[in-house]
């Protein structure tokens, strides 16, 4: 386990630098990804919504929507500190997940 | 390159559910064969990376973000089955929770990030660095230029489905009824900021971190397929 635990620290590392990957784009007045724009950005862009994209956008409401876990529009220290903790919550929940998941599909192999 | 809801219409988000169902299928059952109880910490640290790497987003000029997958670094240490699911697993998380990415396009977020990355990414590396020492230069360019080929062919695939919807997906009165742009815009558009930016960060956060394992821990790049290698034991 000795080798994991350093590579855990680097991913600690990578954590504490989340904010940075939410300030960044910020300073440099950057909204989003191409293609991945809201509803409202698309009327902006387009006049109107595609009906088919009204319809399916509505699909599903993330418990926790675009990594705001202390809310959106809180100033900037209280986001990188949200988007902080949406990444430790993320990760978590990824490496339990793949963890179980591993030991679901090597149950036959043993542990040589 | 996370595809929202919307985005994508019925035929095409069924189309790559179908066409990422079977290599999910595929990539567990050859899980299943090789793995090892010991292994799961690290296949969970390459998901785990995966998750934290997509949460950089690097800004560029016009105002858009994209940021790295990790696919192809995951694909190399712990070899392309278990990438495929480390990846599906931090893109079905990110969907579910965080809203990043839709639910309707899971099927095609894994297909692009998951499973062409990985694979592409993969067979890239295997091909440049086929027989070189497992410290050689010719490995880290070898990362370096998977890693950069394989994301752009993601943000190129994900361009064309894009890209397809205003052709067959339109209202009664022509309006398209999803992704709205044409392919002669969705193309340069997602293509060239891959190739200018971000396959460049992909490449060097790939090429970074294995030069971190060259200097301190050689033997996970000892065999070069498969996650038969030594990491684990």
């Amino acid at each position: 386990m000795v080798r994991t635990k350093k590579l855990w620290i680097g991913i600690g590392v990578l954590i504490l630098f989340t904010p940075f990957g939410l300030i960044v784009p910020k300073w440099f007045g950057a909204e989003g990804a191409w293609g991945e724009w809201s509803l409202e950005e698309i009327e902006k862009i387009l006049g109107y919504v595609p009906e088919g994209m009204n319809h399916l956008a509505k699909t599903w409401k993330a418990p926790l929507p675009d990594y705001a876990v202390l809310g959106q529009s809180k100033g900037l220290v209280l986001e990188g500190l949200g988007y902080m903790v949406s990444a430790i919550i993320g990760i978590a929940l990824t490496a339990a997940v793949m963890y179980i998941i591993v030991k679901l599909l090597c149950r036959k192999n043993g542990s040589d | 390159m996370h595809i929202p809801d919307g985005y994508l219409g019925p035929t095409t988000y069924c189309a790559l559910y179908a066409a990422t169902i079977p290599f999910w299928a595929v990539a567990s059952w050859k899980l299943n064969k090789t793995l090892k109880a010991k292994q799961a910490p690290y296949l969970a640290l390459g998901a785990a990376f995966s998750f934290v790497i997509m949460m950089f987003n690097i800004p560029i000029i016009g105002g858009t973000t994209g940021h790295a997958t990790g696919a192809t670094l995951i694909a190399i240490l712990l070899g392309p089955w278990a990438a495929m699911i480390s990846v599906s697993i931090a893109l079905i998380i990110q969907a579910l929770l965080f809203g990043d990415g839709g639910i309707t396009t899971i099927g095609a977020n894994c297909f692009n990030m998951a499973i062409l990355c990985v694979l592409v990414g993969y067979w890239v590396y295997q091909l440049i660095s086929w027989h070189s020492g497992a410290k050689s230069k010719r490995r880290l360019l070898a990362c370096a230029v998977a890693a950069y080929i394989s994301l752009n062919a993601s943000a190129f695939v994900v361009a064309v489905q894009l890209g397809l919807q205003p052709i067959f997906e339109k209202s009664s009165i022509g309006q398209p009824l999803y992704a709205p742009f044409p392919m002669s815009v969705t193309i340069p558009a997602m293509v060239i900021e891959h190739l200018l930016v971000f396959g460049v960060v992909e490449a060097l956060v790939t090429v970074l971190v294995i030069t971190y394992f060259q200097k301190n821990d050689p033997a996970v790049l000892g065999r070069t397929s498969g996650i038969n290698q030594s990491y684990g034991d």
